[in-house]
């Protein structure tokens, strides 16, 4: 590890918060103050990001950089430690893009009640718990910045989402506290029986560096439970089935950038925790349990891309298709093997920015419609021709197609769960290749369905005329053309139409992609074409940590 | 003289006094009689100085505590005799109970004022329960645990009557006499069969003899027991919590602010001096007790909690539940080398379950205030128009349910840490007990803050809430602590050193 600069990413995790305090100082009604401080602090935070990227040792990827180590809680061992490598490094940057653009976008966009203050506030303290996290090195500071996000993201739900929201909030904060209680449980057990393990149990402390160590050499039953805990904790983020229940009830109710924030980062919690703690800690508990998580996986894509088949609703869909492709991050994960894992670490990134992405087009979809019911949605490219491209575009990065950024996730976990960790004489055994290949084989099928509810979504929204009830509101001519051919057709809908009548009033004229939405999407739509030319750019900084970390199980 | 003469009659020799190490106790009687007398000279509509006074007097025993603690070096014994010992342990809690009986003068102030109340006699009754729990931290002898705790118990049996034209409040004061009574008659017994065994009032003494070896085992079990039970009433552990809720909801806000942290920690007090000091070796006896209490406390408080529709009740039942959790660690103190652990988790539990408990107290005397309804309805839409207090309560509310960054979780941490460090089929099952309440419990905080943050106002007043100068002092004393312990832990963590207590050990 590289103890350089060690301020740089105290700097970054905490920068937030100082935005908050100055915040906390502005009067609720000086809106515009309020929304330009924090859009300032994410700004400035982002700049921290960058310079951290800049000052990266990227030659030295896979070992820790900016490292600190501090006094923190010392009667129970835990430190302040904290650093950053390849495997961090773009889910750090990442979190920070995110938060910017999607506060960026939240400029005009402060979903009802309004008070863009606490609004403004919540994302900030959301920011702090996910780089934290990200940075966190030792058990007890991951698992603090780990819940940091919990509250600002229950009350985002909660309290700005759609009709379901007070409901669908319950039910996350729910989910993961469960899973986190348990987690906890087994972070500190996983800390005695190591503890008790040790020749000097005086040196036992929080950080991973002693799990990393230790963590193997804990008897495989022990092992096997305490990886139990940190599964249900972490697949409860991820989510995995059967624990993702409260996803696509989270996701139709949040508010845009909740639902943004939720696909972009939250999720990758989950993941991260799985790469970063229970597997590397303990090593001998994973070779038992990769099978199980990649037959969870596996019916996690198949599940999700058959629950997208069936949904009605565009927002509910894209949910459900965050089931599916966290699938794949999972079955990459479940390989145990370097392509698996850094398909995985890809597959974050890339879903992160295209399902964002796709949350971002829906929310803005759902504010001109006020609607977003597949049915009454149609021929967004007549009537909005730049957002139904994006549109397009997105779903087809979603759907993985070679060239943009979504295939390098799912393609190498594909390659990978086809040669999985595999050798009788490695240190903890290996997996079985006939089952992990079956599986890749029903995953491939998982990418068909894919292209197939995508593509589905896309023709029956974007495609056609605009339906009778939108048809006047274009600001351009093909709407009118709209209106006039399919004007008389309006009686066929018969539940549609009294909707429809009664919303005309207070539809604002449709307008395309807007200076806000550009100035959010934008960065997106590049980083999207960017990593799927050239992937390399990723791969080179997630690889030397990746290889490092699948050293302790000796395969390759 | 008095000793002189005693001196003539036998051979009976003064007892050194100690009196720094007395000086909190004495600061606290001074005060009390101060107030009284005070109480008697001034015209009504100057009462308000017997609370400034009792307040006052609260953060003066604090100094002796502090100076105490700076000297810090040996266990102070101020008796001469090892029954009435100042150490480190009960220091830290002597402030505890100081420093949250100034909180509870800080919220009685309005409360007390406004309702019409007799000021004096309560601000008397109050120094009296904080001067007995103050001497129940150093009692090292079963005379003297007894009578600190009926010091502290008696006044709080008249202080949650003390809203006298309101029938709730009456009840509220009898349920809790007649249950409190009743518990100390338990106690009584216990301490007279430890007695009888041991020959001798001293702690320690009784600890060499309660080994569960010879042939009066049974005796010693029903020892055990009882005195086990005795506090449990205090603790409101279930099955004995049923006058908890009642007297919570009937007494006055403060007084049930008081009753629900500091009468409480004294309950857990005695148990530690018992677990610990009294009979350490009968672990076989009190681990299957305490853990099966500890268990019970825990999920009957939560899911009645979960039921409730009226907020004080709401906080009574989640009380209930949290000492279960203080036990937990309790329960498992013999087991392995879980013994410094758990002390230290049961002390920082107790230090952050004030502050947050208070704080939450605070708000809702300061929401009811406007209010005038306990319901959790009443509630509705806070954050429209009170969104600094709703995020206060937030804050509290989240510490309680144990959601880092806040001091709640790592009350709940060092529990678990605890009985995991215990161990064994015990330690391990209660820990994944503890972990499902956990998540139990925070469905009701969490059902309170979405009445704050998104439901509607329920009669549509919206006119904003006037925080009173001294509510917002507690509000800003039991805030920074809560916030505080939750993000630098290691702050209260030093507290509760096995080796604090361990001198009482060589008395």
């Amino acid at each position: 590890m590289i103890q350089n600069q060690q301020w740089l990413l105290s700097l970054g995790v905490f920068l937030p918060l100082v935005g908050v305090a100055v915040m906390l100082f502005i009067p609720k009604s000086d809106e515009s103050t309020v929304k330009g401080v924090a859009v300032l602090t994410a700004a400035a935070t982002l700049a921290v990001g960058i310079y951290t990227m800049v000052q990266f040792d990227w030659d030295k990827a896979g070992s820790l950089q900016f490292f600190t180590t501090n006094k923190w809680i010392t009667p129970i061992k835990a430190t302040y430690t904290i650093g950053l490598d390849g495997i961090s490094l773009p889910l750090y940057v990442l979190s920070m893009i995110i938060t910017l653009l999607v506060m960026i976008y939240s400029w005009d966009h402060v979903p009802s009640p309004g008070n863009p203050k606490a609004f403004f506030i919540l994302m900030l303290v959301l920011q702090t718990g996910m780089a934290g996290t990200f940075v966190a090195q030792d058990l007890i500071l991951f698992f603090v910045f780990f819940e940091v996000v919990l509250l600002p993201m229950y009350f985002m739900i909660g309290v700005w989402g759609g009709e379901n929201r007070q409901y669908a909030s319950l039910k996350f904060f729910l989910y993961t506290m469960f899973g986190s209680a348990l987690m906890l449980v087994s972070f500190i057990a996983l800390f005695v029986v190591t503890k008790n393990n040790a020749a000097d149990p005086d040196a036992a402390n929080f950080s991973f560096q002693w799990f990393m160590e230790n963590g193997a050499g804990v008897a495989k039953n022990t092992a096997i439970w305490i990886f139990a805990g940190m599964f249900i904790g972490f697949a409860v983020k991820v989510p995995m089935f059967p624990f993702h229940t409260w996803l696509p009830d989270a996701h139709t109710q949040a508010p845009t950038q909740g639902s943004v924030i939720l696909a972009a980062i939250l999720l990758k919690l989950g993941t991260y925790g799985f790469v970063r703690i229970a597997i590397p800690f303990l090593p001998q508990a994973a070779v038992k349990w990769a099978p199980v998580i990649a037959v969870l996986a596996v019916i996690g894509i198949i599940y999700g891309a058959l629950g997208c088949l069936a949904q009605t609703d565009m927002k509910r869909l894209i949910a459900f298709s965050s089931v599916a492709h966290m699938g794949f991050v999972m079955l990459g994960i479940s390989t145990l093997t370097t392509l698996g894992i850094n398909a995985a670490l890809f597959g974050m990134v890339a879903h992160g920015l295209i399902t964002g992405m796709l949350f971002f087009i829906a929310g803005s979809v759902k504010e001109r419609y006020h609607t977003l019911e597949i049915k009454r949605l149609r021929g967004m490219l007549l009537q909005m021709p730049k957002m139904g491209w994006i549109l397009g575009f997105s779903a087809m990065a979603s759907l993985g197609l070679p060239g943009l950024a979504g295939f390098w996730g799912e393609f190498p976990a594909l390659l990978a769960s086809w040669n999985p960790l595999n050798g009788a004489d490695l240190p903890f055994g290996g997996l079985s290749l006939t089952l992990f290949r079956v599986l890749t084989i029903i995953a491939a099928l998982g990418t068909v369905l894919a292209a197939a509810y995508l593509l589905w979504l896309y023709q029956r929204t974007a495609f056609g005329e605009p339906s009778a009830e939108f048809a006047g509101l274009g600001a351009d001519g093909h709407a009118a053309h709209g209106h006039d051919a399919h004007g008389h057709g309006a009686a066929d809908h018969g539940d549609a139409d009294s909707d429809g009548h009664a919303d005309h009033g207070d539809h604002e004229p449709i307008h395309d992609v807007n200076k806000f939405e550009w100035v959010a999407w934008t960065p997106l739509l590049i980083a999207i074409v960017v990593f799927g030319v050239v992937p390399q750019l990723m791969f080179k900084v997630i690889d030397p940590g990746v290889t490092e970390l699948v050293k302790v199980f000796g395969g390759k | 003289m008095l000793a002189s003469l005693l001196a003539a009659v036998g051979d009976f020799t003064p007892p050194t006094v100690d009196f720094h190490a007395l000086a909190p106790e004495i600061v606290l009687a001074v005060g009390l009689v101060v107030v009284l007398l005070v109480d008697l000279f001034v015209a009504d509509h100057r009462r308000w100085i017997t609370g400034t006074l009792a307040g006052f007097f609260m953060l003066g025993a604090v100094l002796p505590v502090v100076t105490l603690a700076v000297i810090g070096g040996d266990v102070r014994d101020a008796l001469g005799d090892g029954r009435y010992v100042v150490d480190n342990f009960s220091l830290v809690l002597k402030a505890l109970f100081l420093l949250a009986g100034y909180v509870v003068v800080l919220l009685s102030t309005n409360e007390m004022e406004e309702g019409g109340y007799y000021q004096g006699e309560y601000y008397v009754l109050l120094l009296s329960s904080v001067l007995g729990m103050v001497m129940l931290t150093s009692s090292r002898d079963l005379i003297s645990v007894f009578v600190a705790l009926e010091f502290l118990s008696i006044p709080a049996y008249m202080m949650a009557a003390w809203k006298k034209r309101d029938r709730k409040s009456n009840e509220a004061g009898v349920k809790y006499y007649l249950l409190g009574v009743f518990a100390s008659a338990v106690l009584l017994y216990g301490f007279s069969l430890l007695y009888g065994l041991a020959n001798s009032t001293k702690l320690v003494d009784i600890a060499g003899v309660i080994t569960l070896e010879g042939d009066k085992v049974g005796v010693q079990v029903l020892a055990v027991a009882f005195a086990i039970i005795g506090f449990a009433f205090k603790i409101s552990a279930v099955p004995f919590h049923t006058w908890a809720p009642d007297t919570y909801e009937g007494a006055p806000l403060p007084v049930t602010a008081f009753l629900s942290v500091a009468s409480k920690a004294a309950g857990f007090v005695g148990l530690i001096a018992l677990v610990y000091l009294t009979f350490p070796a009968a672990e076989e006896v009190y681990r299957p007790f305490l853990w099966v209490l500890a268990a019970a406390t825990m999920t009957m408080g939560n899911l009645v909690a979960l039921k409730q529709k009226n907020v004080v009740r709401l906080l009574a039942y989640s009380s209930i539940s949290q000492g279960g959790f203080i036990l937990m660690p309790l329960a498992m103190a013999g087991t392995g080398d879980a013994a410094g652990p758990a002390l230290r988790a049961v002390m920082t539990y107790l230090v952050i379950y004030a502050a947050t408990n208070l704080g939450a107290f605070a708000i809702i005397i300061a929401v009811t205030r406007k209010t005038r309804s306990g319901d959790i309805s009443s509630f509705g839409g806070l954050f429209s128009y009170a969104p600094g207090v709703t995020v206060m309560m937030t804050i509290f509310l989240a510490s309680l349910a144990g959601i880092p960054p806040l001091g709640g979780w790592y009350a709940k941490f060092g529990a678990f840490r605890a009985v995991v460090d215990a161990g064994g089929g015990w330690g391990y099952s209660i820990a994944v007990i503890g972990a499902i309440n956990a998540v139990i419990a925070t469905a009701y905080y969490i059902m309170l803050m979405r009445e704050m943050w998104m439901k509607p106002v329920p009669d549509g007043d919206t006119t904003p809430i006037k925080v009173q100068a001294p509510v917002m002092a507690a509000l800003a004393i039991t805030g920074v602590c809560t916030v505080l312990f939750g993000v630098l832990p290691g702050l209260v963590s030093k507290f509760g050193d096995i080796t604090d207590l361990a001198g009482a050990f060589g008395l």
